[in-house]
């Protein structure tokens, strides 16, 4: 091997690894650029228990509409996160973002990405009307419409598995003390007390909100995604910090929770399989659950209930978080045809009775009126009414936190917390880091 | 008689025009200097990846430089290169002089290590996934104690089962490198030493060792530096943890650019990667020492 081609090695190798820094800057999408000039609207979803819904309803506005015909791609939720964002940075976005409201649609608007949608909904009050108005808020940044809700409700909820409950004589906790009481019963008869798929991360964070909301109601987050500074001193922050950091010195989470992955479905194997008692999770675990533990769902196995109250709580029992739904933003890049089609669907295609029932059947509660007759009809009925009235009853229903505050922020907090599960750091060091970067 | 003489070497030395190097020269700075450029600059401003690009002087380089993770990152990096190596190099060393060998059962074997070659980082990162679950994987299934470990959960660890991971799909790459470097080695060296009573430790450390050189170079290097490019694998087996444990700073670069949208710290960590790239690259080149022309053969 002589000096040149050592030299021609190691520039190659050198290359190589500035690949991984320089592709991804120029990654474009599969769909935006190419189409923008036939005028065929672009619509990236995502995969999971939406997906055949979403499928069903694009086809038939395409099938009916052929002059304004929707290009439907669908991505992984953590891979698309990352590409819409790059993707619209880069104006090569699809004309329909996918989105979950707050501020990282706030981050849209700033950016001047997503079209104001309020004369669109004042000369269609058709579509307005249709929402139920606690959903249809978070799509309004300063007083003006820019998303609209396009599937169902997913408040965050505690999962049980009944056969392990009635297996070790318990019942659901109703209170704090409860759960405390009830993990070493689990342990003791060999199951995990909660699943948690760690890894994702964001299963960790919806403990750090319930537990803040239950203590300190929704003002304390409510000053935090406002920017106040130190709103993380908020005594209710520390308190439920401690409180995760119990839990998992008390064993609480499954043996090597902090590599099982969420995305994969993996917490919720641990729950159908029995290997782990409880877990809290989003509203659409339950139809991904439907679909692979058929069984343990249609035989009555698996419990629901609302998180557990915390002694001396401030908040309001029936207070939720979650995800109110998932929004469409239309793209302010897009050519007025794109547009046009986009608001087209969005007005007639979108919700169609075919949709609502399609939804409702996969197990998911639409985030439309007058739909309470459909629901208790369904062989879901038990947990379509349970989180229907969850989310009209609810006199709060907070945002996940990683989607309300901008997207610095919530990398931030969810990287620390995580550390919390790990006991790699004290309360005291999340609340100091996380005031360093309210305003980011 | 002494003009002649270099007119002679002058076109001995001229080769092939330089022109044929165009085309490699306008790729190279198409795809890596004209976007390394972009990256320093960007080092050098305060993106969103949506909003417009602010130039904000040092503010990045000091975000970077003062955030302990980037701190870590480094040390996960230098500790994952540095067992990387000492895992890898002895193994595939070995196995490369072990499959150079020409018997029948060898070159079947060779086929066997070489299959890990074939297949994709994500791919391989799955199955170990999968094996490796703490719930589902292959030591709770198989109900073997010592397999029941929280492999990818446990911060002490994971950076030796990604180590490990790491070195399941490369071995193989670098064994080829080697087998090729054997394979050169005349047979009349051997042949030599056997008559002058040499035993096959010492043809190995007095003959193939000496011999294998600039393979061993060559080898290292692309170990080395390409351990500061592992991203796929560790990205899909770990994401980076537990916490920080396994977040190298690739991953460091693309969490901090493409899940928290700080462009401008994520260019600044790609410049800092870039320059200890190209120094590490530097370094094992000059180990070959200075009159890397000589001869190897000398005698043969």
């Amino acid at each position: 091997m002589n000096t040149r081609k050592l030299r021609t090695a190691a520039l190659a190798i050198s290359a190589a690894a500035l690949s991984v820094s320089l592709a991804a800057c120029g990654s474009s999408g599969p769909a935006g650029s190419s189409s923008a000039s036939s005028g065929t609207a672009t619509m990236w979803g995502l995969t999971g228990g939406n997906q055949p819904v979403l499928q069903k309803s694009v086809a038939a506005w395409n099938s009916a509409h052929t002059d304004q015909t929707i290009k439907l791609d669908f991505f992984a939720n953590d891979a698309f996160k990352t590409k819409v964002r790059t993707a619209v940075g880069a104006g090569e976005g699809p004309t329909f973002i996918y989105g979950w409201g707050g501020g990282v649609l706030k981050s849209y608007v700033d950016a001047g990405q997503a079209e104001d949608l309020s004369a669109f909904i004042k000369e269609n009050p058709e579509v307005k009307d249709r929402y139920l108005p606690s959903v249809l808020k978070n799509g309004e940044i300063n007083g003006k419409t820019y998303a609209l809700p396009n599937n169902n409700v997913q408040p965050v909820v505690l999962y049980y598995n009944k056969e392990v409950f009635d297996k070790v004589g318990a019942q659901a906790p109703k209170t704090w003390d409860d759960v405390m009481a009830l993990v070493p019963k689990f342990k003791e008869a060999g199951i995990a007390p909660f699943s948690l798929g760690g890894q994702s991360k964001w299963p960790d964070l919806m403990w750090l909100e319930y537990l803040v909301e239950r203590i300190g109601g929704p003002e304390v987050f409510a000053n935090i995604a406002a920017n106040k500074p130190n709103a993380w001193s908020d005594p209710a922050v520390g308190q439920a910090l401690t409180k995760i950091q119990e839990l998992v010195n008390a064993g609480g989470f499954i043996n090597g929770f902090s590599s099982i992955a969420a995305d994969s479905n993996a917490d919720q194997a641990l729950l159908y399989t029995g290997k782990a008692a409880m877990v809290l999770q989003g509203g659409w675990i339950y139809q991904g659950m439907k679909k692979d533990a058929a069984d343990f769902v249609s035989s009555g196995k698996l419990g629901f209930t609302t998180f557990p109250t915390v002694a001396g709580g401030k908040g309001d029992p029936a207070n939720i978080v979650g995800n109110p739904s998932n929004f469409w933003s239309i793209s302010a890049k897009a050519t007025d045809e794109q547009k046009k089609a986009a608001l087209n669907y969005v007005k007639d295609g979108m919700f169609t009775d075919a949709d609502t029932d399609a939804l409702i059947s996969s197990g998911a509660v639409p985030v439309v009126n007058g739909i309470e007759g459909k629901l208790a009809a369904s062989p879901d009925k038990d947990f379509l009414t349970f989180v229907y009235g969850l989310a009209k009853g609810a006199p709060s229903f907070t945002l996940s936190w990683d989607q309300a505050l901008s997207p610095a922020q919530g990398d931030a907090m969810l990287s620390n917390l995580e550390q919390i599960f790990l006991k790699k750091i004290t309360p005291e060091q999340f609340v100091s880091t996380m005031n360093a970067t309210i305003g980011k | 008689m002494a003009a002649d003489s270099s007119i002679r070497r002058a076109a001995r030395d001229a080769g092939p025009s330089g022109w044929l190097a165009l085309p490699a020269l306008v790729f190279f700075l198409v795809f890596a200097v004209v976007p390394l450029a972009g990256v320093v600059f960007l080092s050098f401003t305060s993106w969103d990846g949506l909003r417009e690009i602010r130039l904000d002087g040092l503010s990045s380089w000091a975000t970077v430089l003062t955030d302990p993770v980037t701190g870590n990152a480094l040390l996960v990096t230098a500790k994952i290169m540095f067992f990387s190596f000492m895992v890898q190099a002895p193994i595939s060393l070995l196995l490369g002089v072990f499959t150079a060998g020409g018997q029948k059962y060898r070159a079947a074997l060779a086929v066997l290590y070489f299959l890990p070659l074939l297949l994709s980082s994500a791919a391989v990162a799955i199955a170990f996934k999968a094996l490796l679950d703490p719930n589902f994987g292959l030591g709770p299934g198989l109900q073997v104690p010592f397999l029941i470990q929280d492999w990818l959960g446990n911060s002490d660890l994971v950076l030796f089962v990604v180590v490990f991971v790491i070195a399941w799909q490369f071995v193989p790459f670098h064994t080829l490198i080697y087998q090729g470097g054997v394979r050169q080695i005349p047979t009349s060296l051997y042949e030599a030493a056997e008559i002058d009573g040499a035993g096959r430790v010492r043809q190995f450390l007095n003959i193939t060792l000496p011999q294998l050189k600039y393979t061993i170079i060559t080898s290292s290097t692309l170990m080395v530096v390409g351990s500061l490019a592992y991203f796929d694998l560790i990205f899909v087996l770990t994401g980076g943890g537990p916490g920080y444990s396994t977040r190298l700073l690739p991953l460091h670069m693309y969490l901090t650019g493409f899940k928290a949208n700080d462009m401008g710290a994520a260019s600044a960590l790609g410049v800092i990667l870039i320059v200890i790239g190209l120094g590490l690259a530097l370094l094992l080149q000059r180990l070959g020492g200075k009159n890397r022309n000589a001869s190897q053969l000398e005698g043969a």
